[in-house]
């Protein structure tokens, strides 16, 4: 062990949205706490590529622990929008059957959602469902909502959070992937693939596809984290054919299918596909997947046109078996497992928070409150949300407010200054933080302006610039 | 928030605006373009080749040549310009229209006028719209994007180039890579005949001995951090071919699959747009559907050369100043787009006066018959030697054509 290696009482593997909401929730106590994460920015992995959902608490049997987490944690987003600037609205959720025999499965989600708790939810005619929205397809014979449920931009959510996680004590460190760890009778003594060491007393293990990976390093229960891949198309927020509420179709026993989500930014995204990968790393496209997203998402709203889709991609949801796995490792001293944690792991997160803190609790973490704990973290202005006179206001007190870069999602040059400023320093990075490439030109007019403000900001050489970190450089010379 | 008064405004400042904004001028009306790059020109500025300006000036230019002799005569005139500028919103109240804008310097801004011409211009096609799957990595881009990293910036996006698609702007930045010591392995063209301009496809790619690869659709992207290569299968009678598909290697693609028609402030304004061009529907005068607001150049259709978007765009200026002087056609005939024409810019004709029309055919054929039928009696012809959907054709009709024309009579177009 390297002298002047840092102490931690814990560090928390994985900064997606569970080891976000972990180290966040541990924030607010006389911690010393590190959120280490593999890749070059916090939440790009399985939390950057989802449908964004706050779940309506009617998909799952409350026998589970994913689904008593659910209803807890969808309940805690209202606050947590409060407390930090992500986006986040209840726009309601339906599920619409095109069959009557369809209208059985809705049923049984009726009863599940009343059992669970879930406020509001309702049964609905074939008039009811198309006054909630009148896009659907004529054809709908009737369904359910849900108005509790909602929608999120997942990236926004985990910055949100790491930055107030930040604020109050934690130390972020990204690049830092596990290579191994040791026992050293009262703590762990961990080092990263660079050679870069720490110790904990208690390690979290959030590591989302490679939880498993990183129990093996670290002597624990050994199970495998499955990847089960999702294709998404994402439309033009000038699409004719935006419902004003997501809307499933009726479930099968694999997946909740194919839904189309009116993002919380005012894109519309459909999918996703469900298909088993060996490969975590498989993020490719296929036009098969990519076509049976279209003609599902036509089926519940007919207008949706092929001539609307600005951009496609590809998410990996992990998964062991049918519920999450969240415990104090009985092989493993000193370490909590979070893993196989699959849909609706972004709704119950901040429950998951909660819940690992009150098992480190019981586990012996002496927890005592910290005085300055502060759970707010200032609201970025947006050009897009603001009218012209308040724009002009801002650009009275920063010239930068009037710089449009990015024309299609209207993000100006403050907005990216900000989030290199704040950490973000890949294209995606800022993508994430601020939208700019995410429009329709997808970075066709931008990309470069961006590139140069990266370079300005952070003093890094156009050879350091990347996509999404070490691999993906974007310019390969000079002239 | 400051408020500025003018007859009219000009949105975008490239070779359409600056066209607009002289011929306003010319004709003593107070007019300001609006633009949010720093300095006039648009496009142009990033096309280092030549070729512009061959109508215009009788003369070869570069791009930013072109543009410099527009803006040298702005300079001249009394138009205001104001860059950095980015317009945000065209609303209207009574009989003006109030333009917002946002810039570093002046905050925001509200212009106040009575006409407006539109002269934003295009952006091109990207991946997603053509949805090429595969994998997302570093490496794909748009080719006007590498030719602005390349010819301005003085950045090399990549060494080992395929284009994906063979628009103009693909063709000639195949030529330059290959310029600056880059290989270009292939260009791919869904198409069984290229995108761009022949003099393109023998300038750019044959003299550079680059495999045009016609009837071959990309099928897919792959490389996990950084492009590795391209997948790409041939169309053989309308049918892909998965089972004959191949893989070219690169670490970068460019992509030149098509221009739209930048219309999003249009779509704000609430002015009707052709779903053909993707442009505002226009009337003989070329103005829209909102009443002194005018469309010029690339905006509201994709035009091949700059030459005849400049020539467009002076009509549009001189029409705007007809509108503010309160003039507007007694008569207008609508135009017919009839068989093997994808569409006909302006859909409208004022029989009283010499009418220039634009259009795209959607065939490839020698010895060709454009015909112009007024209530199915031709009145004009016109014999081609060479048609092709990339080439833009052109036709003037005036009242030699139609002075028979009745009120509902109809007038249409062909290609025979």
């Amino acid at each position: 062990m390297k002298a002047g290696s840092e102490s931690f009482d814990v560090v928390v593997v994985g900064a997606g949205v569970c080891g976000a909401n972990i180290a966040r929730r541990l924030s607010q106590y006389e911690l010393d706490v590190a959120l280490v994460e593999k890749e070059a920015d916090v939440s790009f992995g399985v939390s950057k590529a989802n449908s964004g959902i706050v779940h309506g608490g009617f998909h799952h049997d409350r026998k589970y622990l994913k689904s008593r987490l659910e209803v807890q944690g969808a309940m805690l987003f209202d606050r947590l929008r409060a407390e930090l600037d992500f986006p986040f609205v209840r726009c309601g959720i339906l599920v619409a059957a095109m069959h009557e025999d369809e209208m059985r499965s809705v049923e049984q989600l009726y009863m599940r959602g009343v059992d669970n708790g879930a406020i509001g939810i309702e049964m609905c005619s074939r008039e009811r469902m198309l006054e909630l929205e009148p896009k659907l397809s004529p054809d709908v014979v009737g369904g359910l909502h849900a108005p509790g449920g909602g929608i999120v931009e997942p990236y926004r959510f985990v910055f949100s959070l790491v930055e107030s996680a930040q604020k109050n004590g934690v130390r972020l460190m990204t690049g830092w992937k596990l290579a191994r760890g040791q026992w050293r009778g009262d703590r762990w003594e961990l080092g990263s693939e660079d050679g870069r060491s720490l110790r904990a007393r208690w390690v979290v293990n959030a590591a989302g596809l490679y939880a498993d990976e990183v129990s093996r390093l670290l002597g624990g229960e050994d199970f495998a984290v499955h990847g089960r891949k999702g294709e998404y198309y994402l439309l033009d927020r000038m699409t004719k054919s935006r419902p004003g509420k997501v809307v499933f179709p009726v479930p099968t026993s694999l997946s909740k299918g194919m839904l189309i989500v009116p993002t919380v930014e005012g894109t519309v995204l459909l999918g996703p596909t469900a298909t088993s990968v060996e490969d975590k790393e498989d993020f490719s496209t296929t036009r098969d997947q990519l076509d049976t997203v279209l003609n599902s998402a036509r089926n519940l709203i007919p207008g949706i046109s092929e001539s609307d889709v600005i951009t496609s991609f590809a998410g990996i949801r992990s998964f062991i078996e049918e519920d999450f796995y969240i415990e104090v490792s009985k092989r493993a001293p000193g370490l909590v497992q979070v893993a196989g944690i699959q849909s609706p792991g972004l709704t119950a997160s901040p429950a998951i928070g909660e819940y690992v803190k009150e098992l480190l609790k019981k586990a012996g973490l002496r927890l005592v409150e910290k005085p300055g704990y502060d759970p707010f973290v200032p609201k970025l202005p947006r050009a897009k949300d603001l009218g012209p006179f308040e724009l002009d206001e801002l650009v009275a007190r920063n010239p930068a407010y009037g710089e449009m870069v990015c024309r299609c999602e209207r993000v100006t040059e403050a907005e990216i200054v900000e989030a290199v400023r704040r950490g973000h320093r890949t294209l995606d990075g800022v993508k994430y933080f601020t939208r700019a490439q995410m429009g329709r030109c997808q970075g066709g007019f931008c990309t470069y302006k961006i590139i140069k403000i990266i370079m300005r900001e952070t003093g890094m050489g156009y050879d350091e610039v990347t996509k999404r970190g070490p691999g993906s450089r974007v310019l390969k010379g000079e002239l | 928030m400051r408020e500025l008064r003018y007859d009219a405004v000009v949105v975008g400042g490239g070779a359409a605006g600056m066209a607009a904004a002289l011929a306003l001028d010319s004709r003593g009306k107070s007019c300001a373009v609006v633009d949010r790059e720093p300095s006039l020109g648009g496009i142009l500025l990033q096309c280092v080749h030549n070729g512009f300006g061959l109508i215009e000036f009788d003369e070869e230019l570069t791009g930013p040549e072109f543009a410099e002799r527009f803006a040298a005569r702005l300079a001249d005139s009394r138009i205001a310009t104001f860059l950095g500028a980015t317009v945000l919103e065209i609303a209207e109240e009574g009989e003006e229209k109030l333009v917002f804008c946002v810039s570093p310097s002046l905050g925001g801004l509200r212009i106040r006028a009575r006409a407006v011409v539109l002269a934003m211009g295009c952006r091109e096609r990207n991946r997603g719209n053509i949805r090429i799957p595969g994998t997302r990595p570093a490496g794909v881009y748009t080719a006007g994007l590498a030719q602005r990293l390349v010819n301005i910036e003085g950045y090399v996006p990549g060494k080992d180039v395929v284009v994906v698609g063979s628009g103009d702007i693909g063709l000639i930045m195949a030529r330059r890579m290959s310029w600056i010591g880059c290989k270009v392995h292939a260009a791919v063209e869904i198409l069984p005949y290229p995108s761009g301009l022949a003099r393109n496809i023998v300038q750019c790619l044959r003299d550079f001995s680059i495999p045009l690869y016609l009837s071959h659709l990309t099928t897919s992207v792959y490389g996990r951090d950084r492009v590795e290569g391209v997948e790409v299968a041939p169309i053989e009678d309308g049918a892909l071919q998965p089972e004959k598909s191949f893989r070219i290697p690169c670490d970068t693609v460019l992509l030149s699959v098509g221009l739209v028609p930048e219309n999003e402030l249009s779509k704000g304004a609430g002015i009707e747009l052709n779903p053909t061009t993707g442009g505002p529907i226009v009337d003989s005068t070329l103005m829209t559907s909102r009443g002194g607001i005018f469309a010029c150049g690339n905006v509201l259709h994709v035009h091949d050369l700059v030459d005849y978007v400049a020539e467009e765009a002076r009509r549009a200026g001189l029409f705007a100043a007809d509108w503010l002087e309160g003039r507007r056609p007694r008569k207008e005939l609508r135009v017919k787009v009839g068989p093997n024409l994808r569409y006909v810019a302006p859909g409208k004709v004022d029989p009283s006066r010499e009418n220039k029309l634009y259009m795209r055919t959607m065939i490839v054929k020698n010895e060709a018959l454009f015909e112009a039928r007024l209530d199915n009696a031709v009145v004009k012809s016109v014999k081609k030697a060479h048609i092709q959907p990339s080439e833009m054709l052109s036709l003037s009709l005036g009242p030699a054509e139609l002075e028979r024309a009745r009120p509902d009579s109809m007038l249409e177009l062909s290609i025979q």
